[in-house]
């Protein structure tokens, strides 16, 4: 008889990372999937979300900026403000311009915010991070199983809600205004759509949900650093929304669990098939591997496994005869 | 306050420029910012590293220091044959990924491809070499006083030096040759370009080869001045990117004056606000160009 508790707590970590990999990976699939807006910084969007929740709730430490031990969903609400404000402030400054310069100023927002974080001490605490960030259901931490499965819980209603939500949004005028913006900005632009009043809603919105994605994963572990928000982060979140399917949200969630499986399992094997002195190469090698699978499904099937859907107003169905 | 970091910027930016001219030059020609440039970089350092040890292994005494230089011809030797071999690299990525992509006219496609490319040439290089960093050579150079409390050491001077006549280079075969009006043709407008009888895949091929070599020859700066790690390119990223577009995008000259500006600022803010805020200086300048000309010092207006 295995042990049934372990499995079902480690298949509940399991889910609670890929879930949350998820939501960025949603607040990618606004910006990439529905309008064509390429952002290579995501990680640094991610950590402007984590490390603004953290600050928000974590309890007052003598010597450091923040600390203000506010409740945990004012946490989030933080994060996605600021992730938020600071993609609207990226995009007001590129979005005008060619598609490119977005791509490269969000790699610039990635690397400042990181280069931030490892260097204001007093409001970052630097390498070592910040720790003693509040848990959810914290009061369960000492059963692993209970405590797993109860923030499992949280985590999939955030994604059914954000999923639901998106959804509507697609399938909304806005929604239809941001693809006919990607497919043909001169076309949108004379029914009279502004191209970049729009970009710029859905480029914040997207920001706002990583940052969101930042903040969750934060307050499940308890603890951030900077290492955790390299351009390793923003590439695992490219690969599944491509191999999900970009402009489709479920595609979007599948993708995120399946490459999450896949880098676990194959981090599980280099654990278990590598000496310890050559598991950092095994780790490239791996890096490697993802990034050639990119590469390929982006020139041999870029519409990735599911692909976007032909979406048409939800009200559609009601003047059908 | 010494006059010491317009020397250190002035290299820095020299070595900058040379990796900015093919970033501005894939841009204006491929029409894509490539964002495996980087990797270009670090590949080249790594390939001269491998090329000189087996040089120095076959050929006794070409390990010997050149005059007052840390290295030997071994490395001279092995920096051109690496520099050929940078451009194959560039020209083997575009014929596997981006060739297709640009059949396909999927412009920002091919940036998300050349992110990918970028992440897997790194990691690569991290399985093979480890991230432990490696040096061309371990001899400590004495640094010369040249007036004004400037000091630069004798590698530093020679590398100017290089870097000098391959700018020079590049400029005289883009402005005095067919090859080079071909690929300003292509880059105005390539439709036009190809019914005026211009051959395009073969600028493009130049377009890879020049870039790839020249970054090959920053790689190479980069590991005398500093040191050889797998992640040097990438590091390297973001203040080639901002040299181009400071100077404006598909301008060569715009992008050794933007080097150069990015070289020194970086350089101050070492001096001023202490070097771990190093990165965050090609960043600033890249946000205010965009904000208040986004141009570029040098570029036309679309």
């Amino acid at each position: 008889m295995p042990d049934l508790a372990g499995l079902i707590t480690y298949a509940s970590f399991f889910f609670v990372t890929a879930l949350v990999n998820a939501i960025v990976c949603l607040g990618l699939n606004l910006q990439w999937g529905q309008t064509g807006l390429f952002n290579v910084g995501i990680a640094g969007f991610v950590a402007i979300g984590a490390y603004a929740s953290a600050l928000l709730t974590t309890p007052a430490i003598e010597g450091h900026w923040g600390g203000f031990a506010l409740p945990i969903v004012i946490g989030w609400i933080g994060a996605m403000a600021a992730a938020g404000a600071l993609s609207a402030f990226v995009g007001a400054i590129t979005l005008r311009l060619r598609a490119d310069y977005l791509a490269i100023t969000t790699f610039g927002v990635a690397v400042t915010v990181h280069l931030v974080a490892l260097n204001a001490q007093r409001l970052t605490g630097g390498a070592f991070g910040i720790g003693f960030i509040p848990r959810p259901f914290e009061s369960l931490a000492e059963k692993p199983l209970q405590f797993g499965v109860a923030n499992l819980a949280v985590v999939a209603a955030l994604v059914g809600i954000l999923y639901v939500a998106l959804e509507r949004l697609v399938r909304s005028p806005w929604g239809r205004v941001l693809r006919a913006i990607r497919e043909d900005e001169r076309a949108a632009r004379s029914l009279g759509k502004n191209p970049t009043h729009y970009r710029l809603q859905a480029f914040a919105l997207g920001g706002a949900i990583m940052g969101l994605g930042g903040a969750v994963h934060a307050h499940y572990i308890g603890f951030i650093a900077p290492e955790n928000y390299q351009s390793a982060l923003t590439f695992q979140i490219w690969a599944m929304l491509i191999v999900g399917g970009s402009g489709n949200n479920r595609g979007a969630i599948i993708g995120a669990i399946l490459i999450w499986a896949l880098w676990s399992a194959s981090g599980l094997a280099i654990g278990a098939f590598f000496p310890a002195e050559e598991q950092a190469r095994a780790a490239a090698l791996r890096i490697a591997a993802i990034g050639a699978m990119l590469a390929t499904m982006i020139v041999l099937r870029p519409r990735g496994l599911l692909g976007e859907r032909a979406t048409v107003s939800r009200h559609l169905d009601d003047v059908r005869p | 306050m010494t006059l010491q970091f317009v020397a250190d910027g002035l290299i820095a930016g020299a070595l900058i420029g040379l990796g900015a001219i093919g970033v501005t030059l894939t841009y204006s020609i491929l029409r894509f910012a490539n964002f495996a440039h980087g990797e270009f970089i670090s590949f080249g350092a790594y390939a001269t590293l491998l090329l000189a040890g087996a040089i120095g292994a076959i050929f006794a005494g070409s390990t010997q220091s050149i005059g007052s230089l840390s290295i030997g011809w071994a490395v001279v030797a092995a920096g051109l044959i690496a520099m050929a071999l940078t451009g194959l690299l560039a020209l083997a990525l575009d014929f596997l990924v981006f060739r297709r992509l640009r059949e396909k006219g999927a412009a920002i496609t091919t940036v998300m491809a050349s992110f990918g490319a970028s992440m897997a040439l790194r990691a690569l290089l991290e399985f093979m070499f480890t991230s432990r960093p490696t040096y061309f050579s371990r001899d400590l150079q004495i640094a010369m006083p040249i007036g004004l409390g400037i000091r630069v050491t004798p590698d530093q001077m020679a590398l100017l030096g290089v870097t000098a006549a391959l700018l020079i280079a590049v400029h005289l075969l883009l402005t005095r040759t067919q090859t080079g009006r071909a690929m300003r043709a292509v880059s105005e407008n390539p439709s036009l370009a190809r019914v005026a009888g211009i051959d395009v895949d073969r600028v493009v091929r130049t377009t890879w080869l020049l870039g790839g070599s020249l970054a090959c020859a920053a790689g190479v700066m980069l590991g005398l001045l500093v040191q050889i790690r797998p992640y040097m390119g990438f590091d390297l990223l973001l203040p080639l990117f901002a040299a181009a577009i400071l100077g404006g995008i598909g301008s060569v000259p715009g992008a050794v004056a933007g080097a150069l500006i990015v070289g020194v600022s970086e350089a101050a803010a070492v001096q001023m606000v202490g070097a771990e805020w190093r990165a965050a200086v090609a960043f600033l300048l890249l946000s205010g160009i965009l904000l208040i000309k986004p141009t570029g010092l040098f570029g036309k207006s679309e």
